[in-house]
């Protein structure tokens, strides 16, 4: 801008052709830039969000047709507890006054994940073996081919685990997305979002209690 | 020996290659953009390794807060001819007995965010301006209780004028489980049975051990 006043200011005076150097000043429009750039850099959602699919089974209204019926030794039970605790125990219970044992373990991958891996070895290490070999041999497969390949897989399936996940009272949404995801990274093919019974409420709760006289 | 003459510069540096750049980059942010939109309660996605893409067209998203709040978002991506959002609050209107004049319909179908009020706060609502006036609306969301289950009527009249929507949920960490359920409750008595649960992802590795 400088420049463009003292052009005027010469017009008035002697005219005398002076050789003006064409550069514009940009250091404005640079700063304009670098705070346009800026907001939009932080108001951008670059990644769009990644979504879960979950499908629920239809609710049975209709009491005569059969509800099916599910094998107890590949049954097992995971309450999703209070404060990030998982419970579990496998079966059912066959007497409310003497109900088994629970089992607590966490989130973490070496919590629920070992337990789920170690029911489901058969099927999880196919598909993980499918996948590496897939990877070495024929990595232009599409993503979708090798999805269709590993639903094969699982629907053969029938030596897994039954995994029936009830969420206690005082669980986070963030539990069930979480037990979920491990289901998905163990590969289990059978579970569902069952409602919790007040036996194993009480389970629960006596299980809560005795963990929380024990030092952390 | 010659001197040598220096040569005076000036401390001007040529900025045009880095306008150049930056125009490139700022065009590039501006074509890309979609804006964030502003929720009405702070919402922390859980984790989850999934990578599916969210759908961007023809969802209704279902906001569950920590504090037991439902919101209700209805997005029918850039299609806006159909006016998908307009005869669903119409429809609603016409349920609760509630006449919404063009403009209050035009509000809300340019309001981008979710929202969450009984339906008879909704006139004020869409006639205020004022966020703070906004938020004072929305301390309760959408009435659940089975007395009054108006998110219920919300899906019901969102899949009878759009029958192709899909339901989102976006919970926060923290939200309870007991609202989930009863938000799970409330769509599968509406026959929805199909989830999308919103989520951010997350790199896990699988270890199994060998024998």
């Amino acid at each position: 801008m400088g420049e463009i006043i003292q052009e005027e200011k010469q017009k008035g005076g002697k005219r005398r052709p002076k050789k003006h150097s064409t550069h514009i000043d940009m250091t404005p429009m640079v700063d304009l830039m670098c705070l346009l750039i800026t907001f939009f850099m932080l108001t951008t959602a670059f990644s769009k969000s990644k979504v879960m699919e979950i499908i629920l089974p239809e609710k049975i209204d209709d009491p005569n047709i059969e509800r099916p019926v599910i094998q107890d030794s590949r049954t097992i039970n995971v309450i999703l507890g209070p404060e990030n605790k998982i419970f579990w125990y496998p079966g059912r219970v066959k007497d409310s006054n003497n109900p088994p044992a629970l089992k607590e373990t966490d989130y973490s991958a070496e919590g629920i994940r070992v337990l789920l891996l170690e029911r489901n070895k058969l099927l999880s290490k196919k598909v993980i073996s499918f996948k590496e070999q897939m990877v070495k041999e024929n990595p232009t497969m599409s993503r979708d081919s090798l999805l269709a390949n590993i639903k094969r897989f699982k629907k053969a399936d029938d030596s897994g685990p039954i995994v029936l996940i009830k969420a206690y009272k005082e669980s986070r949404y963030a539990n069930i997305v979480d037990i979920i995801d491990e289901m998905d990274i163990c590969s289990v093919v059978r579970y569902a979002i069952v409602d919790i019974n007040y036996v194993e409420e009480k389970m629960v709760q006596t299980a809560m209690a005795g963990s929380t006289t024990t030092p952390k | 020996m010659p001197k040598i003459k220096l040569h005076t510069k000036s401390p001007h540096i040529d900025m045009t290659p880095m306008v150049d750049l930056f125009s490139v980059v700022l065009t590039f942010l501006m074509l890309t953009t979609t804006m964030r939109q502003p929720e009405p309660a702070p919402i922390d996605t859980p984790f989850s390794v999934s990578d599916k893409t969210a759908p961007d067209a023809n969802i209704m998203t279902l906001l569950l807060s920590e504090d037991n709040r439902v919101f209700y978002n209805i997005d029918n991506g850039s299609d806006t001819s159909f006016h998908f959002k307009g005869k669903i609050l119409t429809e609603m209107g016409t349920r609760y007995n509630i006449t919404f004049t063009p403009e209050e319909v035009k509000q809300f179908e340019a309001y981008p965010s979710s929202f969450g009020m009984p339906i008879q706060n909704m006139k004020s609502f869409l006639n205020t301006k004022d966020a703070k006036e906004r938020e004072a609306l929305q301390v309760k969301g959408i009435p659940i209780d089975s007395t009054d289950n108006q998110l219920a009527l919300w899906v019901l009249v969102t899949r009878l004028v759009n029958p192709k929507v899909q339901a989102c949920i976006k919970g926060d960490n923290d939200a309870p489980y007991p609202l989930v359920k009863k938000v799970l409750d409330i769509m599968q008595d509406k026959k929805v049975n199909r989830f999308n649960l919103i989520t951010n992802l997350e790199a896990t590795k699988v270890m199994l051990t060998e024998e």
